[in-house]
């Protein structure tokens, strides 16, 4: 085994001695392209609504619950699917937000949301996962599509306008700190701040 | 079946009908004329009062009407929406009314930490408005206007 896994080592080491540095360098770029293209087909594959749903701990409990919310039915039809939300959209966020997600395959694997109950059980959990995540990257999920910059304050409700013209222009505090489960149902929020 | 039992028949699905043409009149007055086997065309749902103005109270026990929106707001035993603003603890950052100190007694009159689990659930007694016509005319009268009334009575008597 060692001795195949020498051979091996060697032979990258050493220079072609059938092809061409031409023939060699054009497959190796066409290679990358296609692996490129497949990496993110495949990445985009996983990034949708329907590969969320299709397991039925997400499609029978957080599914759900967003089907009754405004992030999923409004006046202007405009929704949000789950990685509008959950996952970043700059290219570099998403990759580390995938390789933290490959934590849910263990889970489904184990089986430990598999049931209502189970769900329920873990949901704090699960959430404050969610808090922190959206604290600490000050709402940046939100703001693909909530920018702060184009809000008019004056279509806001008195309430909505104080609050978001001080506290949330000053930087104080971020979208996830009042906008709690606004897409889902909360929690046991005993002790949460604000609660 | 003889003939005097479809003569009783006939005279059951005609008593029938009647009954039906009357129930039909009774109910048109609520289903707004339409017949029983008519579907009617529901009104829109009217807006949901969002002004944040304090409303004033009808009568002093009146539980305060709510002026904003609530949609998605959660009220269940392990969330509490309202209290998240209205709570003791949170007026001063929200700037919202607290709820009342009744709302801290429970049912023999002592007060409690927390919100009296029996006023618990806030949209029992408080509710949004919506800017719908009232379906039937109001005539309800403060009870200071009922007093002005009397004491013109009393003035003119």
């Amino acid at each position: 085994m060692l001795q195949y896994f020498r051979k091996i080592w060697r032979d990258i080491g050493r220079p072609s001695v059938h092809y061409s540095i031409g023939a060699l360098t054009l497959g190796g770029f066409i290679a990358g392209i296609m692996f490129w293209g497949g990496f993110n087909t495949a990445l985009e594959a996983t990034n949708t609504e329907e590969f969320c749903i299709s397991c039925h701990e997400m499609q029978e409990n957080v599914y759900q619950e967003l089907r009754q919310t405004i992030h999923f039915s409004n006046r202007s039809g405009v929704r949000a699917t789950c990685p509008d939300c959950h996952v970043p959209h700059g290219w570099t966020d998403k990759i580390g937000r995938k390789m933290q997600a490959t934590k849910e395959v263990w889970g489904k694997i184990f089986q430990t949301i598999n049931t209502r109950e189970k769900f329920l059980e873990k949901r704090r959990e699960l959430a404050e996962h969610e808090w922190a995540r959206l604290s600490a990257n000050n709402s940046l999920e939100c703001r693909n599509c909530h920018n702060f910059d184009f809000m008019d304050f004056t279509a806001q409700s008195p309430r909505a306008s104080e609050q978001h013209s001080t506290s949330l222009a000053s930087g104080v505090k971020t979208c996830i700190d009042c906008h709690k489960g606004i897409a889902h149902e909360l929690p046991d929020m005993a002790g949460v701040e604000g609660y | 079946m003889n003939r005097l039992n479809w003569t009783v028949t006939g005279f059951g699905i005609l008593a029938l009908c009647c009954l039906t043409l009357v129930a039909a009149d009774e109910i048109a007055t609520l289903r707004q004329g339409a017949a029983i086997d008519e579907e009617v065309v529901a009104e829109a749902i009217p807006r949901v009062i969002d002004t944040d103005v304090r409303p004033q109270r009808n009568y002093p026990m009146q539980p305060p009407t709510i002026p904003h929106k609530t949609r998605g707001y959660e009220l269940n035993l392990q969330v509490n929406k309202c209290m998240s603003c209205h709570a003791r603890t949170r007026t001063e950052e929200s700037r919202a009314p607290m709820i009342s100190v009744t709302h801290y007694m429970n049912r023999d009159g002592n007060f409690l930490a927390e919100v009296s689990p029996r006023r618990y659930f806030c949209n029992q007694c408080h509710v949004n408005q919506t800017a719908a016509r009232p379906l039937i005319e109001n005539t309800f009268e403060d009870m200071d206007v009922l007093l002005e009334k009397r004491s013109e009575k009393e003035q003119e008597d």
